[in-house]
This record gives C-alpha cells, sequence and structure tokens, in this order.
C-alpha cells in the first residue's frame, strides 16, 4: 500500500495528537512515529515578541513541501509523513509547524522529520513578520539553518 | 508575464504583483533583477542587495542565471524564515 503523505497549509491550529493517530490508526506495521512541532517564541535576543504574522506564497509553499516530501519518502522507508504550516498572525505559545513522520524503526523517522524541518526552514516560501515592544520587522535568515539544509545534499 | 513579490520586497516596490513586459535583451532572472531595479527609486531600493533576492519561476526556485524565456509567473522575495 501507498503510503498516506498529507500536507496542509492553513490558518488554523492543528491537533499534534490527532495528526498522529491519523496516521497510525488502524495499522499494526508502524514501529514508529516522531513529531516535530515549531512552536512561536515569546522572546528573542533578549526582546519579548507580541507576535508573529507569517506571509507566504500559496501555490509554491504546497509545491516546494511536496517535492521535499517526495524526496523523503524515496530517502526513507517511510509509512506515513505529514507537514501542516501555519501562516497569519500567530502569538507566542502557539504552533507554527507540524512534521509528523512514522516508520518502521525509529531511525527513518528522526533522520526524515529533521531533513524536513531543516528544508523547512531553508526553502518553504514562508516570512515571518515580528512584533515587539522595539517596532515591527520581518525576521532575518540564519546562516546556520543554510548549514543545516546543506547537510542532506548527497555528496 | 507576471510577477509577483513577497515579505520586504513587496513592502519596497509597493505591490504584490504586476505583469511587466521587459525589452528582448533581459534573459535571464539576474537581467530582470537589473531591469526591474532601473525602473524607478521603490524598485532601486527592493533590488539594491540583488544577492540576497531569491527567485522562483513558475512555484520552483531559480538561480540569476535561469532563463526567463517562457515563464508564466515569476516571483522575488527575501531569504525564507519560515518553519
Amino acid at each position: 500500500m501507498t503510503a498516506p503523505v498529507t500536507i496542509r497549509i492553513q490558518q488554523a491550529d492543528f491537533d499534534v495528537a490527532k495528526e498522529i493517530a491519523a496516521l497510525t490508526n488502524g495499522r499494526t506495521d508502524i514501529g514508529a512515529v516522531v513529531s516535530f512541532s515549531g512552536i512561536c517564541r515569546g522572546s528573542e535576543g533578549g526582546g519579548e515578541i507580541a507576535a508573529l504574522t507569517l506571509e507566504h506564497y500559496p501555490e509554491m509553499a504546497e509545491a516546494e513541501i511536496k517535492r521535499h516530501a517526495d524526496e523523503a519518502m524515496s530517502r526513507w522507508p517511510l509509512d506515513g509523513l505529514t507537514v501542516i504550516h501555519r501562516f497569519g498572525r500567530i502569538r507566542p505559545g502557539e504552533n507554527i509547524v507540524l512534521v509528523v513522520t512514522a516508520s518502521k524503526h525509529r531511525q527513518a523517522a528522526f533522520q526524515a522529520a529533521e531533513f524536513l524541518m531543516d528544508y523547512l526552514k531553508t526553502s518553504a516560501p514562508f516570512w515571518k513578520h515580528e512584533e515587539s515592544a522595539r517596532g515591527t520587522g520581518w525576521v532575518e535568515a540564519r546562516e546556520h539553518d543554510d548549514a543545516a539544509a546543506a547537510r542532506w545534499t548527497k555528496s | 508575464m507576471k510577477v509577483k513579490y513577497f515579505a520586504w520586497v513587496r513592502e519596497r516596490v509597493g505591490k504584490a504583483e504586476e505583469v511587466v513586459e521587459p525589452p528582448p535583451n533581459v534573459r535571464t532572472v539576474g537581467e530582470l533583477v537589473a531591469w526591474l531595479a532601473g525602473r524607478d527609486e521603490a524598485y532601486a531600493h527592493a533590488f539594491e542587495t540583488p544577492k540576497v533576492i531569491r527567485a522562483a519561476i513558475d512555484h520552483t526556485h531559480v538561480k540569476p542565471d535561469a532563463m526567463i524565456a517562457g515563464a508564466r509567473e515569476i516571483a522575488f522575495f527575501p531569504p525564507m524564515t519560515g518553519g
């Protein structure tokens, strides 16, 4: 059977437990599920953050995440994969992104989840705009995120 | 062709999308950036540091040397900060 791949880009919050259950319910072949949740922090660089607003490029976000989901499916023996990325205004403590990977063994699930997150950070077309007491501004990309994504490139 | 702008590129240009008709000597993404930058002060500000500008043709990331012939939609944006 083909492993289910779910990609959603939505304004609404998601329920981590429900998304995990959706991948595993009724299955006895899955031995490992890894989930990563990215959550909005309440402070950055010593300053408090009031909220983030995520802008995105809808058609490309879907296509870009699909390309990396397909790559993950081909590189690791996965039995299911879910990626959810939110957009719009998100307050500290709220969810931003979810990656769930299911496999027979933990190694594939851990590695595929990390691979997907590293690529979401650097190549999915989303941009964070930050509101804080100091004002508002676009969050700058970090070099260590590029380095994290680069280590998955096949040599 | 349709051109879209996101995040601070969109703010600086002052619009989210438009249709442009560059002259025939504008063949690559990098040349399109240079041509756009020459339109007025707002575009010049948006594209003042070409090496930080990322581009996509028809929803796929491309490098500055990518050819624009046949492109339906070209997007320009800063480095991504999702996840």
